[in-house]
């Protein structure tokens, strides 16, 4: 790898890059992202490899493990260049059929190319799908096309253009003065201007400053940072070096979470190739700047997502926070000026400098600019990856993107900002998506976790989920947040339990202002956010609880019973043979009983009775009818009978 | 070192520059509730107790004394009815675990807090650790330190420094705002074989 | 875990205080626990103080005072999965290992863990057995996919 000293030679380099024969041929893209992993995308891949090779295609035809494609739902997902002909839920076994018929005869495999659940339509090309084109993918886009372990294939699409431009174009000034005009705010938590913190600490004394990635990522229900640092590594490392630059800093940090191997290994090999590159080290494309970055595992705490909490994990210590009164980007790691921001607010970084503030301000809402990333997830048909401009509707991206609810479910609830922020209900699905809007309904966007909840979510359940996780979670320092987390958990842990008393509510909220004001870091001041939101939209779930013993959504398992209904019984004996805890008095042409006190309330005999019957059933805030008399068990089948 | 004139409780105070709310308060005699607070110690901010409102440029933040830097033209209010009710509810929450604290007790009946708001827990600590703070920032020993987090953090000798150090040393036992005792209880505890 | 071990992984990091943490996950991860007496090496030979060390190793999840199972259970409790039912899961793995999260069994063969996301969310329920994840987990499933284990 030559060491690239100019932007001049940059260029050289690239059209090299970009005209070099393999570039043009055809390519297979698996994704290898961890959602299609965890459907065996790796043996696909292996089985291309093969194929590819017994068919004696090797020359021709490329192979890539890509990054996260976003469409989780349908991997492993497989696209094939330059037709961007799209496959979805491909196995090995399918893999000889379209080396066979796609890449050597171009005929596509109806089989796998998308199919509109409902009405049945097909489309062969990513951009073709519902899911896809309802998106703006600047950001997670380019995973589809980048092996991440090459910096070739990053630079072929143009990556490090905007460092050069950055370094070699522009002032340091330039530069922020471009990222504040950009109105870019930070997509890890509270939406912070990105410009107003660099130049803070551009402006603060001190000659050694430091630029830090968060990829903590610790909100539980979510994997936008890890695909980014995953799937395009480069690009968060070519944002943090032109932050580097525009802030004066000497040094990079990126903390991620040892949980994310793979993004820790993407991570470390980028670097490396960066540094061979000249992109890192000294004298960075001949501009005089030096710069370096070295990687910080967290090993395991949500709490140092917090900046002063990871700036303390930083300097080797228990990631407790530290008071904020003086902002980390004037006294942070070392307690020297110190610019922390969220994978994705970096990977944004490249985009702004190659293509201009003006260009980033087209999308989004007034004071939301660009795209965000959500994650996805839960009651959903689609969970995936979605990248949408700022300001589309709640009801776009869970019913136009997401493919609304699974099992014509009814939608009850989109939970956003994860433990920091609330439950949003039906009759808000309009609100177009922003950093303030979000925040204005008592949710907050968080760092992107978008989670869909059904008619069968308790959503006192959600909030006492979400305190049960702040109770592990809390790093325990102060009494407003280590004590009024565990009030509350214990609290909401009775009420779920049936044994909520009057008051309770009150108690409750008492604990939730106590915490709000009084807590040292941001993890307790919003802790109560969860329990706010769901008491705001869904008071009359928390009253049932309390005064009729009942869980609405029949979901809270100390609140339910499990019953099957005698006239629907056919005896098919699926639910008996399942149940893990011989709970079922059953046998063959006998209805089935269950005998509630040997019951766990697994619910598998609920799920496993067939559709048809829907004998098992749930019961709450009612007692369970007895159980029929034996000799009234027998069922005589009538076509036996003759 | 400039100074710095603001007012407490509309008194008049001046102070220098790098002074917290809190000394500020006490060079003019305005008592403020502390728990976590060692003259000889790095501020800590972990009890909460010592939280007053400030106002500055037009808002009104609520904020820990012991840690807030004195600012010009900063108006400061110990007590209030926001105040009076964070101090209460944390003083019930911290009864839960040393109900016999005397210090607490006085602090209960100055706030009118309930004893038994919370179901009781005895763990007799309240994490304020000034015992732990004690025995790393002045004696440098550190012989007892922070285990675990949450709602499971909890205090945790060394045994083999605690034996080597603690008996002929015992200084962190008296400033413990909940009776000695527990300290003394973990380290007991701590020194017996097993 | 041997003296000249330690030593290793202390000089990797040039036996820099700051690297407390990042020593202590390699540790972790070459011995997949971290015995009383590493501990003591590491703070011996980078002059940090054990209670710094023992806050360390109890604060944060990577790390395990004990030794664990063959086999490392990991239910992912993120939210994703949780309002798929994740929690009854959960429950039925605790009651056939007899271990709630955090624990090993007497015989050694399982360790129980819960964890947040494993980023695919499209799966879940999902858990995780020695890191490879199962999907679409239900009670009665998962205790199927654990009697392929020994
Ligand atoms: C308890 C807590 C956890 C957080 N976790 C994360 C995280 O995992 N990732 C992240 O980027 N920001 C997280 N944040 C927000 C950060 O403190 C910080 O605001 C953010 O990283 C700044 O970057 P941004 O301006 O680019 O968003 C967390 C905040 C709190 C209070
Ligand atoms: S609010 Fe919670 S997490 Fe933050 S410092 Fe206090 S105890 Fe620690
Ligand atoms: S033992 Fe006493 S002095 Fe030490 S932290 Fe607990 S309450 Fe504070
Ligand atoms: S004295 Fe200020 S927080 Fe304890
Ligand atoms: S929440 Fe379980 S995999 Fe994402």
């Amino acid at each position: 790898m030559p060491r690239i000293n100019s932007p001049g030679e940059l260029e050289a380099v690239r059209r090299e890059i970009e005209s070099q024969a393999d570039r043009a041929k055809p390519c297979v893209l698996i994704c290898a992202g961890s959602g299609c992993i965890a459907s065996g995308a790796a043996e696909v891949i292996a089985a291309f490899r093969a194929e590819i090779e017994n068919q004696g295609l090797a020359v021709d035809i490329g192979t890539k493990g890509t990054g996260c494609h976003g469409f989780c739902e349908r991997g492993p997902v497989v696209v094939l260049y330059p037709e961007e002909i799209c496959y979805l839920q491909v196995k090995p076994e399918d893999v000889p059929e379209i080396v066979s018929k796609t890449l050597k005869g171009k005929e596509i495999v109806e089989r796998l190319v998308y199919a509109d659940r409902a009405t049945g339509e097909k489309a062969s090309r990513e951009s073709e799908i519902p899911f896809y084109k309802n998106q703006q993918r600047h950001v997670i886009g380019s995973n589809v096309r980048i092996d991440p372990k090459s910096i070739e294939d990053y630079m072929a699409l143009g990556g490090y253009t905007a460092l050069s431009k950055a370094l070699c174009d522009m002032t340091a000034v330039e530069v922020l003065g471009e990222i504040k005009k950009s109105n870019l705010r930070g997509r890890g938590g509270g939406g912070f201007p990105t410009g107003r913190k660099w130049e803070e600490s551009r402006n603060a004394p001190g000659d050694i400053k430091y630029v830090i990635v968060n990829a903590d990522e610790g909100d539980p229900g979510a994997y936008m940072d890890r695909s980014v640092l995953e799937g395009n590594p480069h690009s968060v490392l070519e944002g943090l070096i032109i932050g580097g630059w525009a802030v004066g800093a000497c040094q990079g940090f990126v903390y991620v979470r040892q949980e994310y191997p793979l993004a820790v290994e993407n991570l470390m090999i980028a670097i490396e190739q960066a540094t061979e590159y000249g992109f890192l080290g000294q004298n960075i494309l001949g501009s005089g700047f030096d710069f370096k970055v070295t990687v910080h595992r967290g090993a395991g705490a949500f709490v140092c997502g917090e900046s002063s909490a990871l700036m303390t994990a930083i300097e080797g210590k228990a990631g407790e926070p530290r008071p904020k009164y003086i902002h980390t980007a004037i006294k942070g790691v070392w307690d020297r000026p110190s610019v922390l921001n969220n994978v994705e607010t970096w990977a944004n970084v490249p985009l702004i400098i190659a293509r201009g503030a003006d260009w980033f301000t087209q999308f989004g809402t007034e004071k939301s600019k660009g795209t965000k990333i959500f994650s996805l997830v839960g009651k959903i048909n689609n969970t995936g990856l979605v990248e949408v401009p700022m300001g589309t509707t709640l009801r776009d991206i869970i019913f136009k993107v997401g493919g609304g609810i699974p099992g014509g479910r009814k939608f009850k609830a989109v939970q956003t900002g994860g433990p920091s922020g609330g439950c949003i209900p039906e009759s808000m699905l309009d609100l177009e998506v922003g950093f303030d809007e979000l925040s204005k309904v008592g949710s907050m966007m968080g760092s992107g976790g978008m989670i869909i909840m059904d008619e069968d979510t308790c959503m006192v359940d959600v909030a006492r989920y979400f305190l049960d996780f702040l109770a592990d979670e809390s790093c325990g320092k102060c009494v407003p947040c280590r004590e009024g987390i565990r009030q509350m958990l214990k609290i909401l842990t009775n009420i779920t339990q049936g044994k909520g008393k009057e008051g309770d509510i009150e108690r409750l909220e008492e604990l939730a202002e106590v915490a709000g004001y009084a807590a040292l870091c941001a993890l307790g001041r919003t802790a109560p956010n969860p329990f706010l939101s769901t008491l705001k939209y869904f008071r009359e779930e928390y009253e049932a609880h309390i005064r009729d013993k009942k869980c609405p959504a029949l979901s809270c398992k100390e609140l339910i019973a499990y019953y099957i209904d005698p006239n629907k019984c056919r005896a098919c004996m699926t639910c008996s043979k399942q149940c893990p805890s011989n709970a079922i008095d059953g046998g063959k042409n006998r209805i089935h009983v269950i005998e509630q006190d040997k019951c766990t309330k697994c619910g598998t005999c609920f799920e496993v009775c067939p559709s048809r019957f829907g004998a098992v059933t749930k019961i709450s805030g009612a007692p369970v009818p007895p159980p029929i008399p034996e000799e009234a068990r027998i069922i005589t089948r009538e076509s036996k009978q003759k | 070192m400039s100074e710095i004139l603001f007012t407490i409780d509309a008194k008049e105070v001046k102070a220098t520059e790098g002074m917290t709310v809190l000394e500020a308060a006490k060079s003019i005699g305005v008592f403020i509730p502390t728990l976590c607070h060692h003259e000889k110690l790095e501020p800590y901010g972990a009890c909460r107790i010592c939280m007053v409102e400030v106002e500055t440029g037009g808002r009104t933040r609520i904020v820990a004394s012991c840690l807030y830097p004195v600012e010009p033209n900063l108006v400061v209010r110990t007590r209030s009815q926001t105040i009076d009710k964070i101090r209460r509810v944390l003083i019930e929450e911290m009864l839960a675990h040393a109900p016999d604290s005397v210090q607490l007790d006085e602090l209960a009946k100055e706030y009118g807090a309930d004893r038994d708001r919370f179901e009781k827990e005895p763990s007799f600590c309240i994490h304020c650790g000034l015992c732990v703070r004690y025995c790393a920032e002045i004696k440098k020993k550190n012989a007892l330190g922070f285990i675990d987090r949450g709602a499971r953090r909890e205090i945790s000798f060394i045994p083999k420094l605690a034996a080597e150090e603690c008996w002929n040393c015992k200084e962190c036992f008296e400033l413990c705002p909940t009776s000695a005792l527990q300290a003394a209880y973990v380290l007991a505890q701590a020194l017996s074989p097993v | 875990m041997d003296k000249e071990q330690i030593d290793k992984i202390v000089a990797k990091y040039h036996g820099e205080p700051s690297a407390l943490i990042q020593i202590l996950l390699d540790i972790q991860s070459e011995n997949r626990w971290l015995p009383g007496e590493a501990l003591q090496m590491v703070a011996e030979a980078l002059d940090v103080p054990l209670t710094r060390i023992q806050h360390i190793a109890t604060f944060y999840k990577a790390f395990s005072l004990v030794p664990k199972g063959r086999h490392e259970i990991h239910i992912c409790m993120g939210t994703a999965c949780h309002v798929r039912g994740a929690s009854r899961v959960l429950d039925t793995v605790e009651g056939h290992t007899g271990i709630k999260p955090g624990e090993t069994d007497l015989d050694m063969k399982f360790s129980l863990e819960t964890v947040n996301c494993l980023g695919c969310c499209a799966l879940g329920p999902v858990i995780e057995i020695d890191g490879k994840p199962h999907g679409r987990m239900a009670p009665a499933k998962a205790l199927e996919v654990l009697k392929n284990y020994e």
